[in-house]
């Protein structure tokens, strides 16, 4: 039986969830306020940002001082590159270990969740010399490793989760039927995941997007992203507000439009097994 | 073809013997039933067969070749699963024609033997509909034209009614033993239901704790029951299993008696009782019998139109040339 909820307790959460809502928003929203306003007026009290005029000029500054187009492809490469690198480890992983469990399979997971919780910067000095004595320094490619393996504890944790959904009997169907492991992983498994896979690579590619201490670490300007696009604005003296604004937009811009069109497949791979 | 024989098959998880060493041959053609109480290890014995598991120790040869390290794909048998299996991302055709594809069978090929199948099981309306979109039985028909176009040596079928309801669970049964004698084709049927294993087996093997109890027909199991068990686990209502003094009178540990052939009356017989629970099935009506000096109620198959109530006085004969008795070791005495 459904519970009864009176309109009461329903207007006060329908408040208490919009004030979140916007709380969290809101630093957003101001963010894409001062980008279109002029340095000066960025820079004055709440009252007079919003009251001030209206202008894009940040928007062509930033253009004309920075290529906006080469960290946008940085962004795209590194982001995309570790996911799917991620995914190609990541699937056979999981696979492994939802089916063929052994007695320490567990652990295995937990010890991987744990790689989680050092902080970065404690392996930063050894990433770094590994880093500069191999060249990979300042490359798409360093980067699309080391975000990879950042990632990739949760990669699996998430794949592993849905495998566990998918009944064992429906592999083992198709192992009756003649398909070989590759041809099961390749016909069953991986059509029957497709929706968990889709959340995971979304998930990643906004992770690796947003991902900025390695980011900005480990590049100085070929393969720079976004993130550092919008480091390269902070200074620490004149005005650069607005212009750091209007590239924080331009950077979250495109990840933004993705998470919106997609955010129902996100909350179904985050809730994933919660719910039946 | 399709003959399968087990040497000296053993199966343990770990410190657990799920299947003691057990010799059994199945001839082509033939339909066997495995049945047991469920954590028997029949489930586990059809998925050594089929390759799912791996023996412990032992050897399987399918038709005469040495199956034992072969995998599942390699053994020629379609297996259908209690869950059905079906593929849910694929339509009913692709579901059928997947073992085909498998095998790289040219694509008209592959049509006309779903076609094939779909017509043998009435799939025809169905066959672009994704699994989901079925009902329970016809599902089962899917998995069982999935097994069927691959022209196997033997079936394996594990539980496969157990999720259908009760009239669609008879209905699928004749379909089964209808398409054994269409196909001819050795069929192998695990199940924890007795009436199952009576109606459609030519042979049962019956098993409890990784041991084969009995092989037999169905009719040998019910009149020559060669244990205790057998002789409990085979029929329906269970046999009447009495020790003690009954017992030692018929120089035996304990003797059993089925329900059917048992006479009940009101005026006098050899053992005496109330009538406690009466069931009411229309044609039958089984009633269990308190009877002096018994621990055990005694059930008593008779006609529908008899009529004794809660608490009369009756009189129980067993039929003599019926009776079964057991050592104390639970084993048959002739």
């Amino acid at each position: 039986m459904a519970r009864a909820v009176s309109n009461r307790e329903k207007t006060v959460t329908t408040i208490v969830a919009w004030t979140l809502g916007i709380l969290m928003f809101f630093p957003i929203l101001w963010i894409a306020i001062l980008s279109l306003k002029t340095e000066v007026d960025a820079i004055r009290g709440p009252i007079e940002v919003l009251t001030s005029g209206w202008t894009t000029e940040s928007y062509g500054a930033v253009q004309a001082r920075s290529d906006y187009f080469k960290h946008f492809t940085n962004s795209v490469v590194i982001a995309l590159g570790s996911t799917l690198l991620g995914l190609l480890i990541a699937v056979p992983a999981a696979w492994a270990m939802a089916f063929v469990p052994a007695k320490r399979t567990k652990n295995v997971l937990m010890w991987m969740l744990s790689t989680k919780m050092l902080p970065p910067v404690g392996v930063l000095i050894p990433i770094y010399l590994i880093f500069r004595d191999t060249g990979l320094l300042d490359t798409r490619t360093g980067l699309v490793i080391v975000l990879m393996l950042i990632n990739l504890p949760i990669i699996i944790w998430m794949l592993y989760t849905y495998f566990r959904e998918i009944p064992g009997e429906i592999l083992e169907a198709a192992r009756m039927d003649g398909a070989s492991l590759r041809k099961e992983v390749l016909y069953v498994l991986t059509p029957m995941a497709v929706p968990g896979i889709a959340s995971t690579v979304l998930l990643n590619v906004i992770l690796a997007w947003n991902e900025a201490f390695w980011t900005l670490n480990l590049t100085a300007s070929k393969a720079a992203p976004l993130t550092a696009f919008i480091a390269s604005y902070s200074s620490p003296e004149g005005l650069f507000y607005a212009k750091l604004s209007a590239a924080s937009v331009m950077a979250i811009a495109p990840i933004l439009i993705i998470g919106w069109f997609s955010q129902k497949q996100l909350v179904r791979g985050l809730t994933f097994g919660a719910v039946k | 073809m399709g003959r399968i024989t087990l040497e000296q098959v053993t199966k343990s998880f770990g410190e657990v013997d799920v299947i003691r060493p057990l010799d059994l041959s199945i001839e082509d053609g033939e339909f066997v039933v495995f049945v047991g109480p469920s954590g028997c290890g029949k489930s586990t014995l059809l998925r050594l067969i089929a390759g799912l598991e791996d023996v412990s120790s032992g050897r399987i040869e399918i038709d005469g070749q040495d199956a034992t390290e072969l995998p599942p794909a390699k053994r020629g048998l379609a297996m259908v699963f209690q869950s059905y299996a079906l593929y849910p991302h694929m339509s009913v055709r692709k579901n059928i024609a997947f073992p085909l594809r498998m095998a790289k069978m040219d694509k008209a090929e592959q049509d006309r033997k779903v076609e094939q199948a779909a017509a043998v099981l009435n799939l025809g309306d169905y066959l672009d509909r994704r699994p989901g979109q079925l009902s329970g039985g016809q599902r089962q028909r899917v998995a069982i034209g999935r097994a069927i176009v691959r022209e196997p040596a033997a079936f394996l079928f594990d539980e496969p009614l157990s999720n259908l309801d009760a009239a669609l669970r008879v209905g699928m049964r004749l379909e089964i033993s209808e398409l054994h004698k269409r196909l001819t084709t050795t069929m192998v049927y695990v199940t924890h239901d007795q009436v199952e294993a009576m109606t459609m087996a030519d042979k049962i093997v019956v098993l409890r704790a990784g041991n084969i109890e009995q092989v037999g027909s169905p009719l040998d199991l019910y009149r020559r029951p060669l244990n205790e068990f057998v002789a409990g686990f085979i029929g329906s209502p269970k046999m009447n299993l009495l020790k003690g003094a009954e017992a030692a009178k018929d120089n035996a540990a304990t003797i059993g008696i089925r329900p059917e052939h048992i006479g009940i009356s009101s005026d006098g017989g050899e053992w005496a009782g109330k009538v406690g629970v009466s069931e009411h099935l229309g044609s039958d009506t089984f009633f269990h019998v308190h009877c002096d000096g018994m621990a055990e109620p005694i059930t008593v198959r008779s006609g529908g139109e008899v009529d004794f109530h809660r608490g009369d006085q009756v009189y129980l004969t067993p039929d003599p040339a019926q009776l079964h008795r057991f050592d104390d070791k639970g084993l048959r005495i002739e």
